[in-house]
């Protein structure tokens, strides 16, 4: 067995008085789509948030390939190798489609240089024009990001998340505000890029996470109840009880 | 996937969007410095257009901030301030040659501005504009309670720069056209500095972060040292900018530090256009153009100035130059 890409140990964050994470301990070895799923504010992005830097953990150690995180300043993530995308879209909205992903690219080369013609760097084109083919939006790359529809913006990010060559990309609700048509769209890219990297997800959309996942985490305040297959979850008589009257209209 | 298909790359012309717009772009810096050969002979002084110089390049350097990075600093006036102190003080009180007064001036704004910097940046949106103005008034009383060194209230004076000495030959400084010759050397250098570094990929970090600083951050940028440098740089341009002003009066006026100052140079940006290189420098211009042509008028030429500025900001948001190069040169 591989070792573990990403190590949680304890997790706790505290908001205040209010316990958003509780007592976190799982780990994630190099391989497909593991989904984390819980009703709404049960602290989904929460983990995301001291997964990727955001937040730095009340209590618990997370570690990535082994290196202890505690300390790591948010920008250092992607540079370590963990991207992401967030709940809400999170793009630049008044730049161009293409500069959108170069200017993420360059991040990984060059933040610093004064000296140089950022035009120099045709290599950060390629791989931007290369990264906006992967996720369809290749067409589109001269237009201003924020006149993209939705479905479109969303497949943005993660080319931009995509750009850095991440070895984990946490992908916070791909599908929000979706109809089914983009829905159907960015599972197939799911699908293509799983093929290629560890991907965490959280999703609402629970046939959508049957058929992707490898593995389903499921949080409920704050603390892991479940941990399994897709059909080990489905017929969790814990995970049925706090999904139970709730109406998520995914059951 | 079809890769190899779509992601051949694409012919030159494809890429970028080609017309009159991205040639001024292209050419903007021996474009400007064109406009600044030929300025002297349509202004109806050379007095004014030496100040336009000063103002020209301050108000480019601060855009660096401002309009390029998206901070709104309200306190630039002391790096301006700072250049020209140090300059003056440098000639007047320890006999140093002009040029190295000019450097010393530069490099002493620099250093204010990397303080100043290192400790508004911390802070973010109207705590940041508020940081930068405390921070600068600092400097002013600073200023104010040292009159040994810089004359207090009355200002610098006593450092009457007469001749410059360039490759050999000798310059009658006081001459206004030598004067304004030698001066736009230094702002053609500014703005050569400045377009180089919008060009750079530091430039499209700090535009990364103007644009959506939590997306830069997550992207791997440090956001913090980004715009400290960026606050520097830019507060180094402003005290080249105050050197000149020295260079030129020959008097330094306390007021040159402040916040009335600050605020001019925000209005003068804002006027021109923050959104582009050059229109910071046609804000300058104007502001500076209809102060010389108002005030013969009225002694109450700041009410006019005002009202035209806020006529821009409510229906040109784009400022003078902004709006020119979005609808009529597109
Ligand atoms: N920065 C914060 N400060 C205070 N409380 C917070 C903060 N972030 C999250 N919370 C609270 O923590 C709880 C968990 O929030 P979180 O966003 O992680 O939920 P979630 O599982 O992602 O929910 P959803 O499905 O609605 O996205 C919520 O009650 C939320 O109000
Ligand atoms: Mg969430």
């Amino acid at each position: 067995m591989s070792a573990p890409l990403l190590a949680v140990e304890n997790v706790g964050m505290k908001f205040g008085g209010f316990v958003a994470l509780q007592g976190v301990t799982t780990e994630f070895r190099p391989g497909r789509v593991t989904s984390i799923i819980g009703p709404n504010g049960a602290g989904k992005s929460t983990f995301f948030n001291v997964l990727s830097g955001v937040l730095s953990p009340s209590t618990g150690t997370v570690r990535f390939k082994g290196q202890d995180l505690k300390g790591t300043r948010q920008h250092e993530f992607v540079h370590r190798g963990i991207a992401r995308s967030y709940q809400i879209t999170n793009i630049f909205p008044d730049l161009s489609v293409h500069e959108n992903v170069r200017v993420a690219a360059q991040a990984g080369r060059s933040r610093y240089n004064i000296w140089t013609n950022r035009n120099r760097f045709d290599e950060l084109d390629a791989r931007a024009d290369k990264a906006l083919e992967s996720v369809g939006l290749f067409a589109k790359r001269n237009e201003t990001a924020k006149f993209l529809a939705h479905g479109q913006q969303r497949a943005l990010e993660i080319a931009i998340a995509l750009i850095s060559g991440p070895e984990l990309l946490l992908l916070d609700e791909p599908t929000a505000g979706m109809g089914p048509e983009e829905t159907k769209d960015m599972v197939a890219l799911l699908e293509r890029l799983a093929a290629e990297r560890t991907i965490l997800l959280v999703e609402h959309k629970m046939k959508m996470i049957l058929g992707l996942s490898d593995r389903i985490l499921v949080l409920h305040h704050g603390q892991l109840i479940a941990d399994g297959t897709p059909h080990d979850i489905q017929t969790d008589p814990e995970v049925r009880r706090v999904y139970l009257g709730q109406n998520h209209g995914y059951a | 996937m079809n890769s190899s298909s779509v992601a051949a790359p694409l012919p030159a012309a494809a890429r970028k969007p080609a017309g009159l717009k991205a040639a001024l772009t292209k050419y903007r810096v021996p474009l400007s410095i064109l406009a600044l050969c030929i300025l002297p002979w349509l202004l109806p002084s050379k007095a004014l257009a030496v100040n336009v110089l000063i103002y020209g390049v301050v108000c480019v350097g601060y855009n660096l901030l401002f309009g390029y990075t998206g901070l709104l600093s309200f306190g630039h006036a002391a790096f301006f301030g700072a250049g020209a102190y140090i300059t003056g003080i440098a000639i007047g009180q320890f006999g140093v040659p002009w040029y190295l007064a000019v450097l010393m001036g530069i490099a002493g704004g620099a250093v204010l501005a990397f303080i100043i910097g290192g400790m508004s940046t911390r802070t973010r949106g109207i705590y940041f504009s508020m940081v930068t103005l405390a921070l600068a008034q600092l400097v002013y009383y600073v200023a104010l309670q040292t009159p040994s060194w810089t004359g207090g209230e009355n200002g610098l004076r006593g450092f009457t720069v007469n001749k410059i000495n360039l490759f050999g030959f000798d310059i009658n400084f006081l001459d206004p056209v030598n004067k304004y010759y030698v001066l736009m050397v230094f702002a053609a250098l500014a703005l050569w500095l400045v377009s180089r570094i919008l060009n750079s990929p530091f430039g499209a970090a700090i535009e990364a972060i103007r644009e959506n600083e939590r997306r830069a951050r997550t992207c791997g940028y440090d956001v913090e040292r980004t715009k400290l440098l960026a606050f520097t740089l830019s507060g180094t341009i402003c005290a080249l900018g105050g050197t000149m002003s020295a260079l030129h009066l020959a008097f330094v006026p306390l007021e040159s530090m402040h916040y009335l100052t600050s605020g001019m140079i925000v209005m003068m940006t804002l006027l021109g256009g923050a959104s582009s290189f050059f229109g910071p420098f046609i804000g300058a211009l104007v502001f500076l153009l209809m102060e010389d042509v108002f005030s013969l008028w009225t002694s109450h030429w700041q009410i006019i100035v005002g009202s035209i500025f806020v006529l821009f900001v409510l229906f040109l948001p784009k400022g003078i130059w902004g709006t020119f190069l979005s609808r009529v040169v597109r």
